[in-house]
């Protein structure tokens, strides 16, 4: 199976790089974007089928590697 | 380059990683300052030589910066190891790069985030040294000012605000950035770092993480001397220890 693992900044964290994209996207005169946070998407092919053992060790996978807690969140989609 | 000072009392290894670039000038640094027998140990070791000292992260950019800084490099075979010899009260010195690889590893709490201006800074600058009672530092003065070189672009310090205050309660923070005159204001702090924190210990004091590159001001012909004193005390707690 397929899953996705969407890792962002917590919230009240600078995000220097989103504020400069912000600003480069109403530059480009692209209005009514309120505010913009930037994070990264990691596409994932599983062995398993199983969405519990998926959910367990991409949960473990984040934990250990894909994300530092310490400033960041993440989300497991299994599709 | 003389090689008279290879037989010095304290063992020290340098980890080298993929992509690390400071390791010559961090094993040159340990070697002729802190009178120190350097070694260079591969991140796959699972082991470091038997009894080693000082386990020393050097700069660069281990793995592209890829993930995170130091993400990937902190959880290479070696790291095990480097920890358990933090954990038995053996030194650590991590720096820049090194810095980022021990926050990664948990072994100094918080994260180095992108510099608030999203720019790599390479240059002079002003750091207080914030106590003068550690291996690190026992040759420099509490309060004095030191310049060194900072090349970065991920150096901006942040942890929870329930850290900070344990870090700062506890005088966990090493240096500080500074102005020429220990000033704090109008841009003496170049990545927006909290407390415009440079540098940390652990609980113990036998680990520090910094951003700034002491090893690279041991020589006036580079500039400066003011680094020699971190690795002038490593050499003076050899001897005491």
């Amino acid at each position: 199976m397929k899953a996705r693992v969407v890792v962002t900044l917590k919230d009240g964290i600078l995000d220097p790089q989103g504020n400069a994209i912000e600003g480069a996207l109403k530059s480009l005169g692209i209005a009514g974007i309120d505010s913009l946070r930037q994070g990264k998407i990691f596409e994932i092919e599983l062995a398993t089928n199983d969405p519990i053992t998926a959910e367990g060790l991409l949960r473990d996978a984040c934990e250990k590697l894909l994300a530092n807690q310490v400033v960041e969140d993440f989300q497991v989609e299994l599709r | 380059m003389s090689e008279e000072n290879i037989t010095g009392t304290m063992k020290a290894a340098i980890i080298l990683f993929p992509g690390s670039n400071r390791e010559r000038d961090a094993l040159r640094a340990v070697e002729k300052i802190a009178k120190a027998k350097p070694c260079v140990v591969w991140h796959g070791e699972h082991t470091l030589p038997a009894g080693t000292d000082l386990a020393v992260l050097p700069g660069g950019f281990s793995y592209g910066d890829y993930l995170r800084c130091g993400a990937i490099a902190a959880r290479a075979p070696i790291m095990d190891a480097v920890r358990a010899h933090a954990g038995r009260g053996g030194l650590v010195l991590g720096i820049c790069n090194g810095f980022q690889i021990l926050v990664e590893a948990g072994l100094l709490p918080g994260v180095l985030m992108r510099n608030a201006n999203l720019r790599f800074i390479c240059r002079m600058q002003h750091l207080t040294v914030e106590r003068a009672d550690t291996p690190f530092t026992a040759r420099y003065a509490k309060g004095q000012i030191i310049k060194v070189a900072i090349a970065h672009g991920e150096g901006n310090y942040v942890a929870d605000g329930e850290t900070i205050a344990r870090i700062e309660g506890d005088g966990r923070v090493a240096f500080r950035y500074c102005d020429a005159r220990a000033g704090r204001e109008g841009g003496a702090n170049p990545n927006a770092s909290v407390n415009d924190i440079a540098g940390i210990y652990s609980e113990r004091f036998n680990v520090l993480g910094l951003m700034p590159h002491p090893e690279n001001l041991i020589d006036p012909l580079v500039g400066g001397t003011d680094g020699r004193g971190l690795f002038e005390s490593l050499a003076g707690f050899t001897k005491a220890a």
